[in-house]
């Protein structure tokens, strides 16, 4: 399916001389999908209400004073659900738990810790980061020193011409290995979805669009640089010469920016909204309201002692009527 | 043992011969193409129809599992379908969770039904999708259009037995949540998936009698008001003939200074008696003004397991009687659905209670800040607080005979945080305890395999199995400390670990936090000691020895 897709470019641009809707209508048209399409599922989560307080509470609750508090697992204040959910997110804090079980004889259980899963998905997640950033040098005049700075960390290995970064390398590997293991594992085979393969194969292939434009055809930066600018800028002059490889490479982020919307990839997003990790634990301390508490008849006590009068009576229980 | 339970020694080659977790080969299967099968021992029977009519519950009708027709309602496809839309209005957490899942398998092997069975359907991550799939089917757009691709698929008669299987083959008790970078809740899932079976008429008796029950009578085992008091009232001689000591319990009485809600267990099954005989003991001792009631006398809720609406309805009764009764707060039991409806819900619900005034101990003259808002106080933080303040004169050397671990119930553990003050007050009472290893503990501890109402006898394979992760913990610090005694704040706990631990940890025995704190407690004007609350000899206490204290 990803190869298919990478086609589509190369047979558009090579052939058919396209450059003009695979280099600019293209990229404007996936710019807005992902764009409008992440407003829109954000916006889409956050209208429904959050009617119940149920953080998972993974630490000591705020009790006794003299009972030591665990603030970030079982948070009674915003600041530190926010540092909650900001350590999921930069640090993939949950994942880091992640055990491995395994039966033995007798029967025994065991649990290993298995830090690899997390371990993977932070180096592959950070690796994607670092390089987005990197590409802003093809979106902005000048390129501020801070960014400069990251893209010369990232080169630290000067081993090849040009310099190799070392994210490439990151992201490929912890990129198969996210692949392997779901082809490998028994239970991860039983899990995956065609869904669960197409965005890692289409990072893959961006990837290497990326990685054989710099490294092997070495695909001239300044037309790249001067289209990339005029997209920013909403400019519609048509692209230069560029190598038919770059449209493949854009042409593919363009798919991944149209797919992500609709996709999984919304996790993203969905992280920041949890209710069992963004919400404070302190639901006995301050209410929690629900906008739609639905109105219930419950039996009240005066139905109950009119059926039990005598009985309670008998038993010398209290009762308001006679 | 019963029919329903497979033998140790059968189970047990199972594990011994095809030792990997997931058991069989899904190389070139999908898993909704998994048949679902029921036999003995693997599903709960259906609510009966007067339950259900009492209740005033959609189709009631005589069906079991294995029935090829499940008798459902016309027109249940639009049912579903409309119940599971409206559910997506009203909550977040169930659209989030239904739409965020990468399926990364963090989940998969932290379900102790997964780890029990080796069922695939049984990892949280199928478990979610079973539900997952047909959403995605009646839902997003794009991913209706590629039916293969996302794994949707349209609901049919077989899914509703599937979803029947599984969403009883979980516990609610939130342990792969701990795990999922997502925070996605499978017993939020699986909440909302039984509301929905509920609506079709695919139920359990074990649940919706308890319920019906409690909404007539007060409490889950419908006891009426008069045997309820006889119960207590007879426990309250037991501790008479044992310590000399006579407590006096008041029922229903108005103008009391606290309202006490326990579960109805604690009343009437055993172990949990000797739990309320604990609690009987304590009070007496720091001369607490108290009352119980016959009315809010059960502080389990099983509306937890059937419907959101349900749940409300029978927590209703909490406050109700509160405010009738005039009382200034709350303190309730040991419990573990019960805290995570009274920690996370109840307020919400049925509140504010401004009737009541913050919990203060009249004893030590602390504030519960922690419950300012619901003034509902758990009774481990009420006597942690005790002991922290020297008011309870304890000789935890009465506890000598038992050699403790303490078990975290699910709900308290990851729905409501309360790690510490029960092991402080087991470790006050009591002069040997060895916690469990690291992985089966506090946020990461294992359900008893019985919990969110599947606690039933015809279960017992499927309790047994799910039990196993649990066991093999207890049985761990057997052998290493040789622990006697698992220690539990949970009332479901109390009446399900004991036939787990003969099950797989013969030797052990379940105990609730406060019959160790009853042991414990030297009360004023007591006879001479030599048995603990269950009548057995205490360790150093013989009869006619005279070097107690």
């Amino acid at each position: 399916m990803v190869s298919v897709l990478a086609f589509i470019p190369y047979v558009g641009v090579h052939y058919a001389g396209l450059g003009y809707l695979f280099g600019v209508v293209l990229p404007y048209l996936a710019m807005a999908v992902l764009l409008g399409g992440f407003l829109f599922r954000m916006v889409d989560w956050l209208r429904r209400p959050v009617p119940f307080c149920i953080p998972t509470t993974c630490g000591q609750e705020k009790s006794l004073d003299w009972i030591q508090q665990d603030k970030l697992e079982s948070p009674s204040s915003f600041l530190y659900a926010a540092a909650r959910v900001l350590t999921e997110v930069l640090f993939f804090r949950s994942l880091f738990r992640n055990t491995k079980a395994k039966m033995h004889k007798g029967p025994t259980l065991a649990y290993g810790s298995s830090k690899w899963l997390w371990l993977g998905g932070l180096g592959f997640h950070w690796s994607l980061l670092v390089i987005v950033l990197r590409h802003s040098r093809f979106f902005l005049v000048m390129v501020p020193d801070s960014l400069q700075l990251l893209d010369e960390a990232d080169r630290f290995f000067d081993i090849t011409l040009p310099a190799f970064y070392l994210t490439d390398a990151l992201v490929l590997a912890t990129v198969t290995f996210l692949v392997l293991r779901r082809l490998r594992d028994s239970k991860m085979q039983v899990i995956s979805l065609p869904a669960d393969f197409f965005p890692l194969f289409l990072i893959i292939a961006i990837i290497i669009a990326g990685i054989s434009m710099r490294y092997v055809t070495k695909v001239d930066v300044m037309p790249v640089k001067a289209l990339m600018l005029n997209l920013v800028n909403f400019g519609f002059e048509p692209p230069g010469e560029i190598g038919t490889l770059f449209y493949v490479h854009l042409f593919l982020v363009c798919m991944l920016a149209i797919y992500f919307p609709f996709s999984k990839l919304m996790h993203s997003g969905a992280i920041f909204l949890s209710p069992t990790r963004n919400q404070c634990n302190n639901s006995r301390a301050k209410r929690h309201s629900n906008p739609w508490n639905s109105a219930i008849k419950f039996r009240t006590y005066s139905e109950y002692e009119d059926d039990y009068r005598e009985k309670m009576k008998k038993a010398k229980l209290p009762v308001d009527k006679q | 043992m019963s029919k329903y339970t497979p033998k140790s020694s059968e189970l047990k080659k199972e594990f011994e011969e095809k030792p990997t977790i997931l058991k069989g080969d899904y190389l070139d299967k999908e898993w909704w193409d998994i048949p679902v099968e029921f036999r003995d021992g693997n599903w709960c029977f259906p609510a009966k129809p007067e339950v259900v009519e009492n209740l005033g519950f959609p189709n009631p009708r005589k069906w079991t599992a294995t029935d090829s027709d499940w008798k459902l309602p016309v027109g249940w496809e639009k049912t579903i379908s409309e119940g599971l839309k409206s559910r997506l209005k009203k909550y977040r957490s169930l659209k989030l969770f239904l739409d965020s899942c990468v399926r990364c398998g963090a989940c998969a092997d932290k379900c102790h039904f997964f780890l029990g069975t080796g069922d695939p359907k049984n990892m949280p991550v199928v478990r979610a999708e079973l539900l997952r799939s047909v959403y995605r089917h009646d839902f997003p757009l794009v991913e209706k259009i590629l039916t293969g691709f996302s794994g949707s698929r349209k609901l049919s008669a077989e899914i509703i037995k599937e979803w029947h299987m599984y969403f009883n083959q979980c516990t609610e008790c939130r342990r792969c949540s701990v795990f999922c970078p997502f925070g996605i809740d499978t017993a939020e899932i699986t909440m909302l998936a039984r509301e929905l079976l509920n609506l079709i008429g695919v139920n359990n008796n074990w649940i919706l009698e308890p319920v019906s029950n409690c909404n007539r009578t007060g409490n889950h085992l419908g006891i009426e008001p008069h045997t309820f008091v006889q119960n207590i009232e007879s426990l309250a001689e037991d501790i008479e003939d044992l310590t000399g000591v006579k407590v006096e319990p008041t029922f229903n009485r108005k103008g009391a200074e606290v309202l006490f809600i326990t579960p109805s267990g604690d009343v009437f099954g055993d172990p949990g008696v000797y739990t309320m005989m604990g609690y009987l003991l304590l009070f007496h001792h720091i001369g607490l003004d108290y009352t119980i009631s016959t009315y809010a006398s059960e502080g389990g809720n099983f509306g937890m397991f059937t419907s959101n609406d349900m749940m409300k309805k029978l927590n209703a009764k909490m406050y109700h009687e509160a405010k009738r009764l005039g009382v200034k707060w709350i303190l309730g039991g040991e419990c573990g659905h019960m805290w995570r409806v009274v920690h996370q819900y109840m307020d919400t619900m049925n509140g504010p209670a401004d009737f009541l005034e913050m919990p203060v101990s009249p004893i030590t003259g602390t504030r519960f800040t922690n419950a300012a808002s619901t003034k509902m106080v758990h009774i481990a933080e009420f006597t942690a607080d005790l002991i922290y303040h020297k008011k309870l004169k304890l000789d935890p050397k009465r506890n000598d005979h038992l050699r403790t671990t303490f078990h975290d119930s699910c709900n308290i553990a990851r729905g409501m945080g309360m790690f510490d003050e029960p092991r402080y007050v087991l470790q006050q009472v009591c002069n040997t305890f060895h916690e469990m290893p690291d992985n089966t503990i506090r946020e990461q501890t294992f359900c008893c395999g019985s919990g969110s109402g599947l606690n039933t006898e015809e279960y017992m394979e499927i309790r047994m199995r799910g039990g196993l992760p649990r066991a093999n913990a207890v049985k761990h610090v057997k052998e290493k400390h040789q622990v006697n005694s698992l220690v539990t704040i949970c009332a479901i706990d109390r009446a399900s670990l004991p036939t787990l631990m003969n099950y797989w940890v013969p030797g052990v025995s379940v105990y609730g936090l406060h019959e160790l704190v009853g042991n414990a407690l030297v009360m004023q004007g007591e006879k001479k000691r030599t048995e603990d609350l269950r009548e057995n000899p205490m360790a150093g206490f013989t009869k006619g020895d005279d070097d107690e204290e």
